[in-house]
Order: C-alpha cells, then structure tokens, then sequence
C-alpha cells in the first residue's frame, strides 16, 4: 500500500473515532439524569443545583461535549461519580483483563476456526459434521453457553473455578465461551472461500507442478482467502467486545464490560463515555491493522483503491 | 525399448452425460514434437489433463492405455504421480494471469518447484529460479523474482509459467494453447522460445492448440481432433502437403480462405457413424458405422476413404 492511501486511511480512522467520540458521549447522557441516583431522593432542589453546577451538567450540552472532546484527546476522561476517581486509570487497571479474555478469545476461534473451515471445504463426513457444529456455534447466546459450562465443568465436575480472575484455569472458562460464536463463523468464512480457492486455475497450475496437496492446500489456497478472514476477523472484534460485557458478567471477570455495566447502572456519564471511548479506540485501531495487514497479503489492494 | 514419453490408447472422458472424449490414441516418443489440432470443444484439453490426471473430479475417465514414462497414470499412488507432474512433464496453460497464484511472487512460485523436484533449499532454490527466469528471457530477473503476477505483461507471465514448467527438467512438456491469449508478435515470441528450449534439451513436447499455421515450425507430427476424436494423425508435413481426412482438409481450407467451413451438407448420423459425416463433403453410405484408423504411408486417418 502507498504512503498516501496510508494517510487517507488514517484520516479515515480520525473521522470514525470523532464519531464514537459523538456516540459514546451521547450514549451516556441518553442514560438519565444521574443526580436522581446520587442525591436520596429527600435531597433540596437547591442541593441538586448545587450537585449538576459541581459535575458540570448545568451548561449547555454542546459545551459539555467540546470540553468532553478536549479533555479526550489528552487521554483525560474526567472524574468518575460513583468511584471518585479518574476514569483514565478505573479503565486502564481493567484493560488488560479483557484485553487477555478477548485475546485468548481471538486466538481461540483463529487455531481453531480456521483449520476447521479448511477441512470443511474438503467435503465428506466431517465436512457435514462441522457445519453442524458451526450452525450450533451460531445459535447459542454467549450467556448461555457461559452458564452450561460453569454448571457442568465448574459446579458439577469442580474441574475448573467458577468464576473470578487468576491463572489461567480462571480463563478457560469464559474465553471458550467468548470465541465459540467467532470460531463458527470464522470456519464457515473460511470453508466458503476455500472451496472458491480451490477450483482456481493457479490450484490445478500448483498441482500440475507436482506440489504436495498440504502446499496446494495450506499454502496456495489458503492465501487467497486471508483478506476476507483479516478482514472478518478485525469485524468479529466490535462483536467479541459487546460479547466480552456478557461475558464478564456471567463469569465475574473484572474486565472493562463489567466496568461499563456498572457505570451504565449509575449512570456515571464520564466512566460510561471513557469506557464506551476506548472500546471504539481499540476497535478503529484494530481494524487499521486489519486494513495494512490485508494489504501486505494483497498487494493488488494497494493500486485498485 | 524405453516407454513412450506419454501413451494413450482408446481414451474416453465424460463429464456425466456429456462425452468429451469419446475415443483418443495418442503416443509421444522422446524427444518427439506432437500437435493436436481441433476447434474448440473436441476435447483438447480434456485429452491431456487426463493424461496428468488433472481432470475435475466429476470427470470419469477410461482408457485401455493411459501412461507416462510407462507409468500408469490411473493407478500410480498420489505421491508417485506429483513427482511425475512437474518432475517427468510439466504443463502450461492458456491464460497465464489465472494460472499464477496472485498473492505469489513470481520466484517464489518457481523456487518451489525447484524444491519440489531437485532437493534445494532457500537461498539455492531462490537462486536456481533467477537463473530459469534468465533462460527464458526475462531481463533483470534478480529484481522481477520479486514482483507479483500482475505485474506482468501477458507475454512475460507465460515466461514465468514456461520457467515454472522447466524448473523440474522435465522430459516432456504440455502446452494447452499457450499462446492463445496472447497478442500475434508476442505469441511468435514464445514459440520462438519453446523452439529454442526444446533444441537446448531434447525435450518432448505436446502443443495443443486450434491454430493449425502455428505449428508448422513446432510439432513433427499433427494429431486432429474432432468431436471428443482422433481424425488424422500425420507428419506435419504431410498433413500440410495431403491430408487425408475430409476434415483436416476443410480444416486446411479455412486456414487458406479466411474462415468457410464445409457445411453441413447431410443427415445426422446413427449413433456409431463418424460424426464428422454430417459436415462431410465426400460422405458415403459406409459413414453410418465410424471407421477405423486406416494407414496410408505415415498417415493415419479415421476415414473410410483411405479404404477404397
Ligand atoms: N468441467 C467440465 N464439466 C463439464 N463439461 C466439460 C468440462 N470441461 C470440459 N467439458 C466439455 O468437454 C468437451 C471438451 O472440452 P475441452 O475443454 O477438452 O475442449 P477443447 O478442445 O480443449 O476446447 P478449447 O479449444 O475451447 O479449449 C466440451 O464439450 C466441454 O463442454
Ligand atoms: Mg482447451
């Protein structure tokens, strides 16, 4: 890829996060008015005044977002209500939990769902198989499957911690539930493109040429369905990152999903705005990544954009 | 007695219902130069893919003969038969933009055949594929090793195919229309090249192609297809000088008079009668019952005529 449609990627990337910037700070305020769940309910009008004039809700809503932008881009969030705290540091003490449950979430349905998809295209018996497997993968609900799973392996067999944060026996449980839906529907991505892969003309040029079919296949076919996979995958994350909130939840895992949820309930509008912010931060930069990776792949995308 | 390069006797390939071959004998010796000629759909292509097996998986394939190198083509285990292809013959094909892998330099797909059939690693097969792609005239090869398929004109990507098919020295090489999407200057061009490899190396050839001119330099012997059949097989000299079968005749005539085809003068045939019968200017009564191959000096030609 050129300098320059590097450059317009990025500015692209800018203006996508000036809108997460406009949703998450709109996200919060649509929760209420969080001085009715700070004050009791017995509490003066004028104590009220006094509490929007101290958190600053009491200017117009174009200032709070302006000052709310600035405050952004220095990476300061501003004070959360309910933990008293900067909202900069509550979040980045929680990243890197769900930064390990969605990488190993990631990873999982990648080791996993990749080399199914492949296999799958090979057609016979165990191609059926998996498309059973990966239409069951769709239709289960993350909470649901989390829930099967800590009943059987965690209550019933004490095989594995019911929940919490620790070693890696803490996390076997919820990153397997997290990637099962991404697994699924990666293999499927995978099984269609490699079946369009390998009636190509290069596949019967690579087997004319006497290569093993493990090259034909895992090499020569497999490149050609990288860029939708990178592609789907950088997708898969927005998905994997709303999944995460569940996730954390069934599982007490004390990620930023958990985070969310309870700024959510407090209506903790800087909390909920950072959170939201950092969630849509990772997702832009991730899916940049994604774009230069597809590029390096592809060296065709390059000159067509 | 070594094996022929290639032998093929009473081929049949069908694709359900429809018979693409329906009868093909074909033999190339070493060192030999072989043509198969024939309009578009008489089975060409189906003809030589089944010969490395590489026809579709749906296709059925027969044949009371079908060997490379002696080998038979249709019981030899995978293994045997990828080190055949590529190694013993190598193939290139019509459109080379669709035959390279796209997200491949160009020397890397060498390279791995040069690893494929030779043994060398890394560094040596990398080297191994600039000095093929020297060999078949691409300048600057250390840099162009580099580049992408797409990154080609038309005419040097078949170099790179041609460059691919001998990294494995093989001691016969298939063509299936090579030139056909290439422009006239450059299709000369590559058969210039092909000339000169095969002088270089002794190395047998099949050229398929529609294009009967553009043998003339090539092949020593022509084969003519027609309709999943063997026609005529003859030396190219005498196919040119006398032909003997009605259709490598009005083949001859539309390559002399810019295109007029005979016509199709007469009744279907019965099933079992040749089918060149209905577009048959010397048809006869016999033509109801497909003839043999009957021998006239070094031709050989599927036509009741050459019994009377
Ligand atoms: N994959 C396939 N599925 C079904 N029918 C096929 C397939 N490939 C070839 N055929 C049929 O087999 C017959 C012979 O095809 P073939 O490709 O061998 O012709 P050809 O002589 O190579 O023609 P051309 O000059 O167009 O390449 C044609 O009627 C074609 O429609
Ligand atoms: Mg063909």
């Amino acid at each position: 890829m050129r300098g320059r449609t590097i450059l317009l990627r990025c500015v692209q990337a800018l203006a996508v996060l000036l809108g997460v910037s406009v949703a998450s700070f709109a996200v919060a305020h649509a929760t209420g008015d969080p001085v009715t769940l700070l004050l009791s309910p017995s509490a003066s009008d004028a104590a009220r005044t006094a509490m929007r004039a101290h958190l600053g809700l009491d200017r117009p809503v174009t200032i709070q977002y302006a000052l709310f932008l600035q405050h952004a881009l220095g990476g300061d969030f501003g004070q959360s209500f309910i933990y008293r705290q900067g909202v900069a540091g509550l979040v980045l003490a929680r990243l890197p939990a769900t930064l390990i449950l969605a990488g190993s979430a990631f990873a999982i349905a990648l080791c996993v769902g990749m080399p199914l998809g492949v296999l799958a295209a090979r057609g016979g018996m165990a191609a059926a198989m998996l498309e059973l497997f990966s239409l069951a993968g769709l239709a289960v609900p993350a909470f649901w499957l989390g829930l099967m799973l800590v009943l059987l392996v965690a209550v019933e067999l004490r095989a594995l911690p019911v929940d919490g944060y620790g070693g890696l026996s803490h996390l076997v449980l919820p990153a397997l539930t997290l990637s099962l839906q991404g697994t699924a529907r990666l293999s499927r991505l995978v099984a269609s493109g490699m079946r369009g892969a390998l009636r190509a003309d290069y596949i019967r040029t690579a087997r004319a040429r006497g290569l093993s079919e493990a090259r034909v296949v895992w090499v020569h076919a497999l490149r050609n369905v990288l860029v939708p996979v990178v592609t789907m995958a950088a997708l898969e994350l927005g998905d994997l990152i709303s999944s995460a909130v569940v996730v954390e939840m069934v599982f007490a895992w004390p990620g930023i999903g958990r985070l969310a949820v309870a700024a959510l309930q407090q209506r903790d509008f800087p909390l909920l705005q950072g959170t939201v912010f950092i969630a849509g931060l990772g997702f832009v930069i991730v899916n940049l990544l994604a774009d230069l990776l597809c590029a390096r792949i592809d060296p065709r995308i390059g000159l067509a954009r | 007695m070594t094996a022929a390069l290639l032998d093929i006797e009473r081929l049949q390939v069908r694709f359900g219902q429809t018979v693409a071959v329906a009868d093909a004998s074909l033999r190339v010796a070493k060192g030999e130069a072989v043509g198969i000629v024939g309009e578009s759909g008489s089975g060409k292509s189906a003809t030589v893919l089944a010969a490395m097996r590489l026809h579709p998986p749906g296709a059925s394939v027969t044949a009371s003969r079908l060997s490379l190198d002696g080998h038979d083509v249709r019981t030899l285990p995978d293994r045997r038969m990828a080190s055949l292809r590529g190694g013993f013959a190598a193939m290139i094909f019509q459109d080379p933009l669709t035959a390279l892998n796209p997200l491949m330099a160009v020397g890397r797909q060498i390279a791995e055949v040069v690893a494929a059939h030779r043994g060398l690693r890394g560094g040596q097969a990398r080297a191994a594929a600039i000095l093929l792609m020297e060999r078949v005239g691409i300048g600057d090869a250390a840099v162009r090793a580099h580049h992408f398929p797409h990154q080609f004109s038309g005419g040097m990507r078949q170099r790179v195919m041609i460059a691919a098919a001998l990294a494995g020295d093989p001691a016969l090489l298939i063509a299936d229309e090579p030139t056909t999407a290439l422009d006239v200057t450059v299709q000369a061009d590559i058969v210039r090249l092909i000339r000169r490899l095969r002088a270089e190396r002794d190395m047998g050839l099949v050229w398929v192609t529609h294009d009967l001119a553009l043998m003339a330099g090539i092949v020593d012997r022509v084969v003519v297809m027609y309709a999943g059949r063997v026609m005529e097989t003859a030396p190219v000299d005498a196919l040119y000088a006398a032909p003997r079968h009605p259709y490598t005749v009005a083949l001859l005539a539309s390559l002399r008079r810019d295109g007029v085809q005979a016509e199709a003068s007469g009744a279907p045939v019965p099933p079992g009668g040749c089918a060149f019968a209905p577009r048959c200017p010397a048809r006869m009564a016999r033509c109801d019952t497909a003839p043999p191959m009957l021998r006239a000096g070094g031709t050989e030609a599927a036509c009741w005529t050459l019994a009377a």
